[in-house]
């Protein structure tokens, strides 16, 4: 069976005053219904726009995009970038749908929960108030948040944080769409409240069998709940894989600094934090060669100098696997293993 | 603790407010309700837990940006809880703070030498070698460019402007930093770069730091000791180690067991702790112990008698019924 979301050498670029930022360069992955996808990387490495550009949120006129996405619904496959706007239209919040980072700026202030889901539902569905009204309370319930009848008519000021992102939750899959798209949906929530909205999240999948594309920096939330994980750098996809084999065999030196350079709750070395030196790179003329090269202490490993001249293309890395980087999975962990050593 | 550089004693912040018609309804939010605890010479205490718990208040108070309602704060075996503002002044070069936002706390149309220089012009010293020099030698300890002193903060990144914050609040050689979520804004491989520097000047300049911070890999990474607490109160003190390992109350149960752990295989067999209910206002905490509407194992008494901090091994636990 086809995977629900195909994207094909996705590019995006903005023209800015000081020049043409590429925000994201030749982006390739795929999506399987029931699947949770996590995209990581640092801010400005392109997750966003990447995702904006699945939901057809970018203005065409000043946008730079190349490249396809896929959605293969029932009735067919639609190409996002070539669709009419009309159709996008129907496709978003029906077919795909996205929550934000943060709840409050995305409901409105003066609408209540009701109006806001009610509209949801009613734009792709045929029916009246009174049976807007019933499936928003289903949803609501669905979410878990008490005492719906209730709330249904309050306002977003009166939820907490996590009841809020509850609230869009119940809002995204109102129309059972097959694709939800997490931007940071914990981001802005207290770790309590975090992990009861990401089970909520695991819950809904299981309900629904949708297809979750999990946008984060937050590696412990990416083990907690994804499948497979897309590592970004400078508007790249540098590593692409199962969960599994990406967090114990990196095959990317910028990888293998993120895992290092995060503190764990459960371990107690007190020593220092191995930081990745310097800075990611400005998007605008990004150097030849590979973007990482400068932070990257794997570098000098590489014969030739390779790492300045060409660009890594993506590469197989074993099943399922494929990054951007001249060394193979075995020279990292060897160089990796003799570095440890001294 | 012999000597410590801090003492907090039933430190009490409260606000007020009105609401309603015409402001009838008074209330009181009791954002930092009676809290203690000590910080050694050269130690670093987290002040860990959930947004609304009152460590950012409690940070702010200590550092007398706002008047205590009640309590001690007794920096160097000084009570300063009413100190007057002149006498706060001369403080302050020995208390400085270190903001979450890079953004908001640096003044946009000042150069990086006048931000950093700042301290100087404030206290009227006159540092060896004269000021520039001074300011160079501090940008080029937190690993900034000394050239870049004209620059404006719009120039650097977000880990760059953090840097400047921790320049300028190094400008006096302090004793004592309150650090307020000085890495959440930053990228993670930025934030680990900002820990290390924070350890390092630690070492060299014998700094004591609280920590204030809802990041709890980062704060077991930094801290000696950690303060976790609820509804401005403190629910458990202990060194890092016990704090983590074997926690004694059920909130620092319930709160470790929310952290993800980056290891896919760890997060499969992880069970986590579900909190029944949800943060109470601040302005109407339960009565008795505060973490009791949430708690599992809360008894009648929990609900109407509020516990006292008692030792048990390396801990100190607010509760009825600990681990």
């Amino acid at each position: 069976m086809k995977p629900f979301l195909e994207v094909k050498d996705l590019s995006v670029a903005f023209t800015t005053e000081d020049g043409k930022v590429q925000a994201t360069d030749s982006v390739t992955f795929s999506l399987n219904l029931g699947e949770t996808l996590a995209i990581v990387g640092e801010s400005g490495s392109g997750k966003s726009v990447s995702s904006m550009a699945i939901m057809g949120l970018h203005n065409r006129h000043r946008t730079d995009i190349s490249g396809e996405i896929y959605l293969n619904l029932d009735s067919g496959a639609v190409e996002i970038n070539s669709a009419e706007e009309e159709v996008i239209r129907k496709l978003r919040g029906n077919q795909m749908a996205m929550i934000f980072q943060d709840p409050m700026s995305s409901l409105h202030p003066y609408y209540t929960i009701n109006n806001q889901i009610s509209e949801a539902w009613l734009l792709h569905n045929k029916g009246d108030k009174k049976a807007a009204r019933a499936r928003t309370l289903e949803m609501l319930d669905l979410v878990g948040i008490p005492d719906p009848h209730k709330r249904i008519d309050e306002y977003p000021h009166q939820f907490s944080g996590g009841m809020r992102q509850r609230v869009m939750i119940a809002m995204a899959l109102v129309n059972n769409p097959k694709l939800l798209i997490a931007d940071e949906p914990t981001t802005a929530l207290d770790v309590t409240v975090q992990a009861e909205i990401l089970s909520l999240i695991k819950d809904m999948q299981k309900e629904f069998n949708t297809a979750v594309l999990l946008i984060t920096h937050d590696m412990g939330v990416v083990a907690a709940v994804a499948d497979r994980i897309n590592v970004m750098y400078a508007g790249r996809l540098v590593e692409q894989g199962p969960i599994d084999d990406v967090f114990y065999h990196p095959a990317h030196p910028y990888t293998v600094g993120l895992l290092g350079s995060i503190p764990r709750v459960d371990e107690f070395h007190g020593g220092r934090l191995k930081a990745i030196q310097g800075q990611p790179p400005s998007l605008i003329n990004l150097p030849t060669g590979c973007a990482f090269r400068e932070r990257c202490e794997f570098a000098s490993h590489v014969p030739g100098n390779l790492c300045a001249t060409t660009r890594p293309e993506s590469t197989e890395k074993g099943a399922n696997r494929q990054s951007r980087c001249h060394l193979s999975i075995a020279d990292i962990e060897r160089i990796s293993a003799e570095r440890s050593a001294k | 603790m012999s000597d410590p550089i801090l003492q907090v004693k039933g430190l009490k912040k409260h606000f007020g407010g009105t609401s309603g018609l015409m402001g009838r309804n008074k209330f009181t939010i009791k954002a930092v309700d009676g809290i203690d605890f000590e910080v050694g010479r050269g130690e670093t205490v987290g002040l860990v837990g959930e947004s609304g718990c009152g460590k950012t208040t409690a940070g702010r108070t200590i550092m007398r940006l706002y008047d205590p309602t009640a309590g001690e704060i007794i920096y160097d075996g000084v009570d300063i809880a009413k100190a007057s503002p002149a006498a706060l002044k001369g403080l302050r070069s020995q208390m400085q703070m270190i903001f979450q936002d890079p953004y908001a706390s640096l003044n946009p149309k000042h150069t990086v030498g006048k931000i950093v220089a700042a301290p100087f012009e404030i206290h009227n010293i006159e540092p060896e070698g004269g000021v520039k020099r001074a300011v160079q030698d501090l940008l080029d300890r937190v690993g900034l460019n000394p050239e870049h002193i004209n620059r404006f903060p719009h120039e650097f990144s977000g880990g760059q402007r953090q840097r400047i914050g921790i320049a300028r609040a190094l400008a006096l050689r302090p004793k004592l930093i309150i650090a307020d979520e000085p890495v959440s804004a930053l990228d993670v491989s930025i934030q680990a770069q900002v820990v290390n520097l924070l350890d390092d000047l630690q070492e060299e300049f014998g700094l004591s730091y609280v920590f204030v911070a809802h990041d709890l890999s980062v704060v077991q990474h930094i801290s000696d000791r950690v303060v976790v607490m609820y509804l401005g109160k403190v629910m458990e003190i202990a060194p890092t180690e016990p704090l983590f390992k074997t926690p004694h109350h059920p909130y620092t149960k319930a709160l470790l067991s929310a952290v993800p752990v980056p290891d896919p295989e760890i997060e499969r067999k992880r069970e986590r702790i579900q909190m029944t209910g949800e943060l109470p206002s601040p302005a109407n905490p339960p009565q008795g112990c505060v973490f009791n509407t949430r708690c599992w194992k809360a008894q009648d008494i929990c609900r109407s008698t509020a516990p006292a901090l008692v030792q048990i091994g390396a801990s100190q636990v607010a509760c009825h019924f600990p681990d």
